[in-house]
């Protein structure tokens, strides 16, 4: 059997390099794949039985797939591997509620990620690689297509920008092919600034040929002759492979002059970004590619007439990207088949926070909020009450349980206060304060905004002090009317997307839980007890046992008591800190 | 240029000059080799390449600081990335924070007085399932507790004290 490690940066934070090196060591022939999507469960250890490359880019066919796999393990897998007995390993095997995790998916974008090499142009092409852009080229057969037969599918398509505006792919491409100008640009925008989001990293990582390729698609349809790819400078892993996919498809010259002998040239290079949230602007992003501030630029004019270095210039996603060949290949009718009449096809979601199973999940458009996190991501973990589940990051807002009916639909979503965004979905429980996640939300814009327009520069630091106070227990009677008031300002006064959306996570917080605003304001009481200026400690003189370990741990001196006969908490001394709650087995500490 | 600046080896910079003569929109990738080849960035490292790139040093400095990877100051031996994204901050990062700013004595964007160690909280790591997390040396630290995260930070210390 071949054994193939998954070997995203997920996995390999969990540990899937220690377990290469240690099967590498024991003589196995260990092939790479990156990402399948199921986080929670790495390391991800595949063995494939038969042949390699049957067709599909797959190394065989699936004999089994291990999950948690631990440097200790190397030796059962490799063992098994060779023997082709899997009984040794049986303890290590997916279970089948886990399998469903998969199962309820629909791949698209993500329809090669953790199945295929991603450092291997030969398994990208076994898997129908590169047959889209020579279809377009009329290569290998067949009359091609022209740039306006290419922008008319993809319309068909219903392809939207999936960075987050859900803005129709066609029409981007076709303003861009209609601007006057002999030298146009294309540029991905791979910048993931949303944390909680990590598809894009995960497609790079996983598929750099499918990126590759559909920007191709995209560079052909608009006219351009040069590309780039902008990418954020945390994604160490995800510039390496894709630097080396652009070097494998140069030399197989799918890149660069007169692309397989069509006339048709496209150069690819890649930028690092260098840390900055509000590259994500399109207009941000191109001061960046130019070398100065990421500071947006009034719009109109638009990129598509004035763009990079003044020239007619594109720009889209990665998740977007992945999605093109796939289309080129089975038609626009098939991708909009799926979804709902405003959202077609399907959307890739970065499932986090406290949920059971967390990853990347891919779904058609249409299905509920629910569907994704109770029937794919099992819900909330350790026996917890879902809260809310926050959607789109620092644009984005929080969508209550009530509202978990929602449709997966731009629309749909919109008309909740949140957005449909990058994709990131991190779900809350009951412990989560909803007021301290508007203040981190606020921590985070407040620190981003470029300091370019007044409303964004002062007005979401405002809007940040304010949280502070509530969270400090020093809120006032008519703060929440003053939050509204300034989020207005904002949301009417801002010069790009990043000022006009992050009212968003403070106004849908107020949407839905003004009870918690009410209760941190008039109460000084904190509902999720997690805002560490309102909480209170005290112990349960019926439930102590006397042990001293509270005492001993506490680092302010607060607790008083002998062995064996309750303690207490001076509140006057204790720092609340929360380490005697930590400490106690008898759940004698309450905390309040 | 003032007298105190780091008197740095400038000549290294020259094969980054090299191979960006006469690209206008380099300054961004010039300073990331820059602080590869220094750590981060000497102010005579500024005025250098604000000079080759024609363009004034407060444009240089005001890119430097517009972007969070550049630094102006040198980091400790061990740098710790504190990931302060969103599934982190539900999982507890702020109660991380406060035990490796307690371990150390530091702030975050410090560093400890024996150089040993750099505390900088990022945005997002990306490797959420393992929230909270932290990154040091480009290994990642997952599923922290403030006690776990004293616990390795202590253990790094001792290794480098034993080497």
């Amino acid at each position: 059997m071949r054994i193939v490690v998954g070997e995203g940066s997920c996995g390999l934070a969990a540990g899937a390099g220690r377990v290469h090196e240690a099967l590498t060591k024991l003589g196995a022939d260990v092939g790479i794949t990156g990402c399948i999507g199921m986080c929670y469960l790495e390391p991800v250890v595949d063995l494939y039985d038969g042949e390699r490359g049957t067709g599909n880019g797959e190394p065989g066919t699936l004999a089994a797939r291990l999950v948690r796999v631990q440097e200790k393990d190397a030796e059962r897998v490799f063992n098994a591997a060779k023997s082709g007995d899997l009984a040794g390993v049986e303890d290590l095997k997916i279970s089948p509620a886990d399998e469903e995790f998969l199962a309820k998916q629909t791949r698209i974008a993500l329809r090669h990620c953790g199945i295929i090499d991603p450092e291997s142009i030969d398994d990208y092409r076994a898997a129908d690689g590169y047959k889209a852009i020579a279809k377009i080229l009329g290569v290998g057969g067949g009359q091609g297509m022209t740039p306006e037969q290419v922008i008319e599918e993809i319309k068909i398509s219903g392809l939207a920008g999936r960075g987050g505006a859900g803005f129709p792919t066609w029409f981007k491409w076709n303003a861009a092919r209609n601007a006057k100008g002999d030298e146009k640009y294309l540029i991905c925008n791979a910048d993931e600034g949303d944390p909680g989001a990590f598809m894009d990293r995960a497609v790079i990582e996983s598929d750099p040929h499918s990126l590759i390729e559909g920007m191709l698609i995209a560079a052909y349809a608009i006219g351009a002759s040069q590309a780039f790819v902008y990418v954020r400078a945390e994604y160490p892993l995800a510039i390496v492979r894709l630097e080396k996919a652009i070097k494998d498809a140069t030399a197989a010259n799918l890149l660069g002059d007169n692309i397989l002998g069509t006339g048709f040239s496209c150069r690819l290079r890649i930028k690092a970004g260098a840390g900055a949230f509000v590259c994500g602007e399109e207009t941000a992003l191109i001061e960046s590619l130019e070398g100065s501030r990421g500071m947006p630029r009034l719009k109109p004019p638009f990129p598509a007439e004035k763009g990079y270095t003044d020239k007619p210039s594109n720009i889209n996603n990665v998740e977007t990207f992945a999605n093109v060949a796939w289309i080129i290949l089975n038609g626009g009718a098939a991708f909009s088949a799926m979804g709902t009449e405003t959202s077609k096809g399907t959307k890739v979601f970065a499932l986090t926070g406290k949920i059971r199973r967390g990853g990347l999940v891919e779904v058609p458009m249409g299905l509920t909020l629910r569907d994704v996190i109770f029937g794919i991501g099992g819900g909330v973990r350790d026996g917890r009450k879902f809260k809310a589940v926050q959607m789109g990051g620092p644009s984005g807002g929080c969508i209550p349980e009530s509202l978990l009916d929602t449709l997966i639909d731009y629309k749909a979503l919109g008309a909740t206060g949140a957005i449909m965004g990058s994709g990131g979905m991190v779900v809350m429980d009951d412990s989560t304060c909803m007021v301290n996640m508007a203040r981190f939300f606020l921590d985070f814009t407040a620190k981003e905004s470029c300091g370019k327009c007044v409303p964004c520069r002062i007005g979401t630091k405002r809007l940040h002090e304010t949280l502070v106070r509530i969270t400090e227990g020093n809120g006032r009677e008519g703060d929440v009317e003053l939050l509204e008031e300034l989020c207005k300002g904002i949301k009417d006064g801002a010069l790009c997307g990043l000022g006009q959306t992050a009212p968003n996570p403070v106004l849908t917080t107020i949407r839905y839980f003004r009870d918690e605003y009410d209760a941190h304001i008039r109460e000084k009481r904190c509902p999720a007890h997690e805002c560490a200026a309102l909480k209170t400690f005290s112990i349960d003189a019926a439930k102590c046992k006397g042990c001293t370990a509270c005492a001993k741990k506490c680092p302010a001196g607060a607790i008083s008591g002998s062995l064996k006969n309750p303690h207490a908490i001076d509140a006057a001394k204790c720092v609340k800190c929360g380490a005697c709650a930590a400490t106690c087995r008898f759940g004698a500490v309450v905390v309040g | 240029m003032c007298k105190d600046c780091a008197k740095s080896d400038l000549a290294l910079l020259e094969p980054v000059f090299k191979e960006f003569e006469g690209d206008n929109h380099a300054l961004v990738t010039i300073l990331q080799r820059a602080q590869e080849i220094y750590g981060y960035l000497p102010t005579d490292v500024i005025y250098r390449i604000a000079e080759r790139q024609g363009v004034s040093p407060a444009k240089v400095l005001g890119v430097a600081t517009f972007y969070s990877q550049f630094r102006l100051k040198p980091v400790g031996k061990n740098l710790i990335l504190l990931c302060k994204g969103t599934a982190c901050h539900v999982n507890g990062a702020d109660t991380i924070a406060k035990a490796l700013q307690d371990e150390l004595g530091i702030e975050d964007g410090g560093t400890t007085a024996d150089g040993l160690f750099s505390l900088k909280e990022v945005a997002c790591l990306g490797c959420c399932s393992l929230s909270p997390v932290m990154m040091i040396n480009e290994t990642a630290y997952g599923s922290l507790t403030p006690q776990k995260a004293r616990d390795i930070v202590r253990k790094i210390a001792a290794e480098g004290a034993a080497s």
